[in-house]
């Protein structure tokens, strides 16, 4: 068995004749954080119910801690994985600590570690009202409070952030990455780009059931190719045209203003050009492709034949 | 502790929290104890005891209810899970699938069996103690109650079974109404209609006999007043027992095979479905 913690390869996955998930292969190191980005229904959440045999594949393989998760091994190894799922069902007439104590005894795990857990999601208050009075956030954190009973090795969070206000989601990263700095290896799904952007480790992002592309974000932005937004602010209009003679990618907004739009090779070059024009340069910003854009071409480029 | 238990701890807890525990010794206790008092008064001086006439009245009363609360407690055990969405999560757990619907099924037979040993024994103490039964009718009280558990534990089987197979709850409600029919009901009007309108030419009291073994509910009938004690002579059934009756190792049997078979089977449908 390989070390990885996850490994899939050439994985697919069909209901009937709708193929949702097609050839994927992929792997998670210990230690790694990847998001798994994607538009709802690219395959997201299937990945992750067949990461816990909750459904089998119907070509290909899937290896989680090392063992099948359709067999008896996988039942034993899912004592090291936290699961949240997107939207977590409780059963609402229980308290979050009857919960959270029924949760851990099946996981074998201590159950001092529920008040502990409580407080860390910030829902002691709560503890010991019926879920069903719960809003969504503490629900959502109810269930990220499961998924981390038992010291897992690897948390799957599909859309953990989901229903959370902004403070809970900067806990919630805090959180995470308090946890990987642990070694714990996460995967988690998102819509959001924005909000997982410098998150994680690796990103990969899922198309209509096919992983288009995975990587860091440096890595995704030098395959996209995608052009480098630079941002240059003057004093005069003369400034202005003598900063846009420096590229044919100039675009000139007003006196003020020069836009650029350059390719990736030729940002450095660029910049220390408009650099050497001196006191003519009041401001300068530069933007790389933001991972929406990222995505975005990932996407178009898996349309294209 | 054991994944099993604690899933059934879970079941037993759920049970008391939403009062069906309550609801369901309540409800047999009291039918038990107005069917205790009014039914065995006019048993007088006859040689049976206040206890045999209620073993009697008990194990009609409890042919019918005992099914109806097993099916009520089961139908949606699984189906309802699944659709709430809490399947899911217990699913990504360390946890086997016949854990669960063997673990649910220890929960729901423990609060069956509260119910009717309380709910029973309640009427048997009150009409049994000083003359009102001997060490026979006693026995014969104590198999009705084990049996009646067990005829619960069929029902609770049977329950699963639909409730592992069907898409929603609507459905399992439906087939749960139509089995307790079937067995409770129709099953031995249809023998019956057989039987009359064949006048005993074609399906011969022995078919007849063994027909009645393949329904749970009429496995436990035979079991509790066909013995070879005063509760059969007073139920009627003394005649069939005397025509060789099936042994009542025989009929605990059948009520085992009918819990193992669809306990199994719900497990397995459990196992292969996509969740």
């Amino acid at each position: 068995m390989s070390r990885d913690i996850i490994a899939l390869d050439n994985l697919s996955k069909s209901y009937g004749v709708d193929e949702v998930v097609k050839g994927v292969s992929f792997t998670l190191s210990p230690g790694e954080s990847v998001a798994l980005l994607g538009h709802n229904g690219a395959g997201k959440t299937t990945l992750m119910k067949l990461m816990l045999g909750l459904i089998r594949p119907n070509g290909g393989t899937v290896s989680v801690l090392g063992a099948e998760p359709g067999s008896r091994a996988g039942r034993a190894a899912r004592r090291d994985i936290g699961f949240l799922p997107e939207s977590v069902a409780f059963q609402g007439s229980m308290t979050g600590s009857e919960l959270l104590r029924y949760y851990a005894r099946l996981k074998r795990a201590p159950l001092k570690q529920c008040a502990e857990l409580l407080e860390r999601v910030g829902l002691t208050a709560a503890a010991k009202k019926r879920i069903k009075t719960y809003s969504k956030g503490m629900r959502q954190r109810l269930g990220l409070a499961q998924a981390l009973l038992g010291d897992p090795k690897l948390l799957l969070l599909d859309e953990p952030t989901t229903g959370l206000d902004p403070a809970s989601r900067q806990s919630f990263y805090a959180t995470l990455h308090r946890l990987t700095e642990e070694g714990v290896s996460v995967l988690l799904s998102s819509h959001a780009l924005t909000e997982v952007e410098a998150q994680t480790d690796r990103v990969a992002i899922m198309n209509d059931g096919v992983l288009v592309a995975c990587g860091t974000l440096a890595e995704l932005r030098q395959a996209a190719e995608l052009p480098v937004h630079i941002e240059v602010q003057v004093g005069s209009g003369e400034d202005a045209a003598t900063v846009a003679a420096m590229d044919r990618s100039a675009l000139r907004i007003n006196n003020h203003a020069v836009d650029f739009n350059c390719r990736p090779s030729r940002k450095m070059a660029l910049v220390r050009q408009i650099a050497e024009l001196g006191g003519v340069v009041q401001d300068m910003e530069i933007h790389p492709p933001s991972l929406d854009a990222l995505y975005a071409h990932f996407r178009d480029q898996e349309k294209r034949p | 502790m054991n994944t099993v238990l604690i899933i059934a701890t879970k079941e037993i807890r759920d049970g008391m929290r939403n009062r069906w525990v309550l609801a369901a010794t309540l409800l047999l206790g009291v039918l038990a104890l107005a069917l205790a008092l009014v039914g065995s008064a006019p048993a007088g001086s006859v040689a049976a005891t206040r206890l045999d006439v209620t073993v009697i009245g008990l194990s009609s009363l409890s042919i019918f209810l005992v099914p109806l609360i097993a099916l009520l407690l089961s139908y949606e055990a699984i189906v309802g899970e699944i659709e709430r969405g809490t399947m899911f999560l217990l699913l990504a757990y360390p946890v086997a699938r016949w854990q669960v619907v063997l673990g649910k099924f220890i929960g729901h037979v423990a609060i069956l069996t509260f119910a009717t040993v309380v709910g029973f024994g309640v009427a048997g103490l009150t009409v049994g103690t000083g003359a009102g039964g001997d060490a026979e009718s006693w026995r014969a009280f104590g198999a009705l109650i084990g049996s009646s558990v067990l005829l619960g534990a069929v029902f609770v089987a049977l329950g699963y079974l639909i409730s592992a197979a069907v898409r929603d709850r609507g459905t399992a409600a439906g087939l749960a109404v139509a089995v307790w029919l079937v067995f409770v009901i129709l099953y031995d009007m249809a023998l019956l209609g057989v039987l009359v309108a064949d006048e005993g030419q074609l399906v011969g009291q022995q078919l007849f006999r063994y027909l009645m073994l393949f329904n749970p509910a009429d496995a436990y009938r035979m079991f509790n007043l066909s013995g070879d004690g005063n509760v059969a002579l007073m139920s009627g059934m003394a005649g069939l027992g005397q025509q060789a009756a099936f042994s009542a190792g025989l009929l605990l049997a059948v009520l085992a095979a009918w819990i193992a078979l669809p306990l199994v089977a719900a497990g397995t449908i459990l196992g292969r479905r996509e969740l």
